[in-house]
């Protein structure tokens, strides 16, 4: 009873009226959702895309590692998901968030239907960890009304053991971001024992703070609802046995991003 | 129609014409409008005078000393009640109007009288609708039946119970036993009927009964045929009721015989209508109306003049709540399993727009909500608002955060409603909508529409018991089921549900109004008054998912040795109901438009119009119970979804997704109510109490924009109930709302607690 994916055909051209974008027929979609504050601001369609160059010890969604694992699914066919819900998503104050994995590993897909939820008059996130932040063309971010900025570290080296990546393309993203005035949620993974250190926190606040263009840091403690998905994967768990953080941690890093003036919950 | 009266001869123009017309006057000053002068139309009345609110919360008080110690009193009654199931019976006196000297929780800080008997939560028989039923509620308490009371209803006086089992056919009969026709309200009170109790208040008795009187005279000059004969017997019973009212009141020193001329007069009023109802007939349903913004006309008058504050005003409707809060009845553990706990569904509906376009909203409208506060969550009463996106963003924001905060509210779509059955509509039980004393309804229970799709492919045999309920028709053979061959072996099928059903629920119905007849109730509604004849299915996800598995997928047979298919395999992939995915969901929307036009076809008692809905309360844990494996995968016995909800763990694409699916289901085919029960983590509506309530709003609005009916909202989380379950002394006011109603939770069975904690939770991911 899963959604049968949709069908892959015919390679077509690109959309008349962008001659300059790139063929994007289709690109590898992982599933979709509706989802309320958690996202983005109100009920949004949530379209989870295949493939991350990030493993992330944390990660809840190792199913959406590989883009191979997802579906392949035209750009129309994604859009007749969402026009379906259009009318829904603007009654509710919601929009539309891309997700996945990371999104900007497949820039010209995640383009162009942001360029269409536009059109629409819908709303816009992305959803991403900034490491492919260079492959976001200006386009791409104009049609993003918002970016959901995870920044997984803020001390190079462990940013690398947590991910397996540079930390530097994220700084420059949103350096970036910031220049072009796209608003920025900051979503930050707090695992007790890995992003817990104070001084890392408040080296990440203090860069945030000096940026225009964030609304928000989202705080989000660490949870093991992936863990099954790990089982059935055959894949160990690292943190299987790291404890989540408890209420006094996640308020004492809230507390040092509001310290530095910025808003955080 | 009842025989039991009280040798109270009628009283012949009690109120003269001169002191009643001094007495309106009086009652009535500063009151604007004209219609509902001259004849009885509180709608009008309310239209008239009403006070729109469109400001926030921040006016409301909380609750006063006096509130605290009353309330203090009575729920210091609760465990005792909890741990013995009942807290006292009152096993002799069968309940009338008039049967039971007056009660108080604490004489002299009660500012709103009146009990069921003469102790609060002591409980009353009410054998007219079927003295087992009595017997065995008393007995599984550990009471003995009266000798008298067993005498008097075994063997002289007819009971609704006995009246139904006379003229039932076996066919009917096999259908009950086998769980495929269910629920019947043939050996309880039908309830669901709202009387218009707010008439007690702007009119007064004597001015009733004048009316009663006329609506009478009327029938005089009409042939003497067996539907005039009704009806002048039930109006002369519903003038007596009226008098019987009025003296109960008296009993509290309460002249209700002439209109009330305070706030506080007119919330004593109201209630001692609705008392008497709830003293005269144990219904399934016992629901109140429409009454907050009612009452705020008389709040605002007095509020205005001065002889009352914020805090004096906030205190009648607390003490009110607590009245309708600890409304009790006997009942029998079984049906406590099927109703999930005791409900009494004192349905209060609340907001919506007018007709004319200004809000219903006042802010006696907030002060009901914020009894939730004052006096903690509770499931009673059952706090229902009519919404629509249109209403004051106030009063929006405020109803998002007492839901997230108490899980106490019930939504329905105002924006259905109103076009329907006007902007004086209110709720009986969870989703079945009325004018007020204008429409009612027999209730009808329901229909399992799982088990009738077994019955097609079994060829009217029983899946669990083998017998043949059904009339014989050839069984399906293929190994794998034929969409084609099943469906119209379904369609048949449900021809012949809904002939024995509808035949079966005219007998209930003939019978209720001859043997256990609403007279107090129907006293409060208008002559000739509109009735629905409430039918309901079970089991539509079950039977959607179902067919969408043969119809979409490959669905194998297994037979046992006599042939009787027994279990199923589905196989490929297939859409459930539940993604917003049209396949699925087409054939959800086109069940209901089948079977509502299959019940449509028998003639119904009384002229009754035809509604349908789509609500299971929790007995979709009784009657997966009673039903085999089913073509979708679903196991025997494994519960149904409630109401109108997707299968469990089926809706893969999240809460919106599925409430999407369920307002496909069209409501004109579904009027007696479409529900959907949801439940929410905190974290998966926002990040904080603001983002919160605004995204909850947000939701509502979308949800009612695209046409569904009714949701249910649950803010919870999966620890909270986990916890719950194993400290249920810590609960004791843990509220959940469970299809169409809410219920203490540690007031379920583990079965259901566990059924409650692994459906649909959607937190984040």
């Amino acid at each position: 009873m899963t959604r049968t994916a949709a069908a892959a055909g015919a390679v077509p051209g690109p959309p008349a009226d962008r001659p300059a974008a790139p063929a994007v027929p289709t690109g590898r979609v992982h599933s979709w959702d509706l989802s309320t504050g958690v996202d983005g601001p109100g009920t949004r369609f949530v379209l989870f895309l295949s493939g991350c160059p990030l493993r992330c010890l944390y990660c809840a969604n190792p199913d959406t590692w590989h883009m191979r694992d997802g579906h392949l699914a035209t750009v129309d066919a994604v859009m007749a998901d969402i026009e379906r819900h259009a009318g829904f998503l603007r009654a509710a104050g919601g929009g539309v968030t891309l997700t996945g994995g990371e999104p900007l590993l497949q820039p010209a897909f995640t383009g162009e239907i942001l360029h269409r939820c536009r059109a629409l008059g819908l709303h816009t996130a992305l959803d991403t960890s900034g490491y492919l932040g260079a492959r976001a063309g200006d386009a791409l971010l104009a049609d993003t009304g918002l970016v959901l900025l995870d920044i997984k570290h803020f001390d190079a080296a462990r940013y690398r053991r947590l991910t397996g990546a540079p930390l530097s393309p994220t700084l420059a993203f949103a350096t970036r971001l910031d220049r072009l005035g796209v608003p920025v949620r900051i979503r930050y993974v707090l695992v007790p024992g890995r992003t817990d250190d104070e001084e890392a926190i408040d080296g990440l606040a203090g860069f945030v703070a000096g940026l225009s263009n964030v609304e928000q840091v989202d705080v989000l403690p660490f949870h093991k609802l992936g863990a099954h998905k790990y089982d059935e994967l055959g894949t160990p768990f690292p943190l299987r046995h790291t404890p989540v953080p408890d209420a006094a941690l996640t308020e004492r890093v809230r507390g040092q991003f509001r310290a530095r003036g910025l808003r955080a919950c | 129609m009842t025989v039991v009266t009280h040798d109270r001869k009628d009283q012949e123009n009690r109120a003269d014409q001169e002191g009643g017309k001094a007495q309106e006057v009086r009652a009535w000053r500063g009151f604007g409008g004209e219609e509902w002068r001259e004849r009885i139309d509180v709608a009008a009345f309310v239209r008239a005078n009403r006070t729109p609110y469109e400001g926030d919360a921040s006016f409301l008080a909380g609750p006063t000393d006096r509130t605290r110690a009353v309330w203090r009193k009575v729920a210091a009654l609760f465990p005792e009640e909890r741990g013995r199931g009942i807290y006292d019976v009152d096993t002799a006196t069968p309940s009338t109007i008039t049967s039971h000297a007056p009660g108080w929780i604490d004489r002299d800080r009660e500012l709103i009288v009146g009990l069921q008997t003469d102790a609060p939560l002591k409980r009353a028989i009410m054998p007219n609708g079927g003295l087992r039923m009595v017997e065995n509620g008393l007995r599984a308490y550990g009471y003995e039946p009266d000798p008298f009371v067993t005498t008097v209803f075994g063997r002289y006086r007819k009971t609704h119970n006995d009246g139904v089992f006379d003229a039932y056919t076996p066919e009917m009969r096999r259908a009950r036993r086998a769980g495929i026709i269910t629920g019947l309200p043939d050996a309880y009170g039908r309830g669901r009927i709202i009387g218009d109790y707010r008439r007690v208040a702007l009119y007064g008795t004597s001015r009733l009964v004048e009316a009663k009187r006329a609506e009478r005279a009327l029938l005089d000059a009409r042939p003497s045929t067996e539907d005039v004969i009704r009806d002048r017997e039930e109006l002369a019973e519903q003038i007596r009721a009226l008098g019987e009212l009025e003296r109960m009141a008296a009993s509290y020193g309460c002249d209700v015989s002439r209109p009330a001329v305070t706030a506080r007069e007119a919330v004593q009023w109201l209630y001692l209508g609705y008392l008497a109802a709830v003293k005269e007939q144990n219904g399934a349903a016992m629901s109140l109306g429409r009454t907050s913004t009612f009452l705020d006309v008389y709040v605002q008058r007095d509020l205005g003049a001065g002889v009352l504050d914020e805090s004096g005003a906030q205190e009648l409707i607390d003490d009110f709540v607590i009245k309708l809060r600890i409304v009790r009845f006997l009942r029998t553990p079984e049906y406590d399993a099927l109703f999930s706990g005791d409900p009494t569904w004192v349905t209060e509906s609340i907001g919506g727009m007018g007709e004319d376009g200004r809000t219903l909203v006042t802010r006696t409208s907030f002060r009901f909500l914020q009894t939730l506060y004052n006096l903690g969550p509770a499931p009673e009463p059952n706090l229902t608002v009519l919404w629509s996106p249109r209403l004051p963003e106030g009063f929006k924001r405020f109803c998002a955060q007492v839901s997230i905060d108490t899980s106490s509210i019930q939504y329905e779509s105002d924006e259905l409603l109103r076009p329907r059955t006007g902007d004086d509509t209110a709720i009986a039980c969870c989703v079945s909508a009325m004018a007020v004393g204008r429409q009612m309804q027999f209730f009808g229970a329901r229909v399992n529409l799982a088990k009738a799709l077994l019955y097609a492919i079994n060829g009217g045999r029983d899946e669990m018991s083998g017998e043949q309920v059904a009339p014989a028709a050839p069984p399906l053979t293929g190994e794998f089921l034929d969409y084609d061959e099943l469906s119209a072996a379904y369609d048949r099928m449900l021809d012949w549900l809904a002939r024995t059903y509808v035949n079966a629920l005219n007998v209930i119905h003939y019978m209720h109004d001859k043997y256990a007849y609403e007279r107090l109730e129907m006293a409060l509604h208008d002559y000739p008054v509109h009735r629905f004849l409430a039918c309901g299915i079970a089991g539509l996800s079950v039977a959607a998912d179902s067919l969408s598995a043969v119809k979409y997928g490959r669905v194998r047979v297994i037979r046992d040795t006599s042939g009787l298919a027994v279990d199923y395999v589905p196989e490929g992939d297939w859409p459930a109901y539940g993604n917003n995915d049209d396949r699925a969901d087409a054939l959800a929307a086109g069940l209901v438009e089948s079977f509502m036009a299959k019940i449509a076809r028998h003639p119904a008692y009384r002229g009754a119009e035809h509604t349908l809905s789509v609500l299971t309360i929790t007995s979709n844990i009784v009657y997966g119970h009673h039903t085999g494996n089913t073509p979708d995968g679903r196991r025997s016995g494994a519960p149904f979804a409630p109401g109108a909800n997707p299968m469990n763990g089926r809706d893969r694409h999240g809460m919106a997704a599925s409430a999407l699916s369920v307002a496909r289901i069209p409501y004109d085919k579904a009027r007696d109510g479409i529900s959907l029960t949801s439940t929410i983590t905190p974290e998966g509506l926002g990040h904080d109490p603001a983002e919160r309530a605004g995204n909850l709003v947000g939701l509502l609005d979308a949800y009612t924009a695209a046409g569904g009916y009714h949701l249910n909202v649950n803010v919870l989380d999966r620890a909270t109930l986990e916890d719950a379950m194993e400290h249920p002394e810590e609960y004791p006011d843990l509220t959940i709302r469970v299809s169409g109603y809410a219920v203490n939770f540690v007031r379920l069975t583990r079965e259901q607690q566990l059924d409650v904690i692994s459906r649909t939770f959607h937190g984040s991911r």
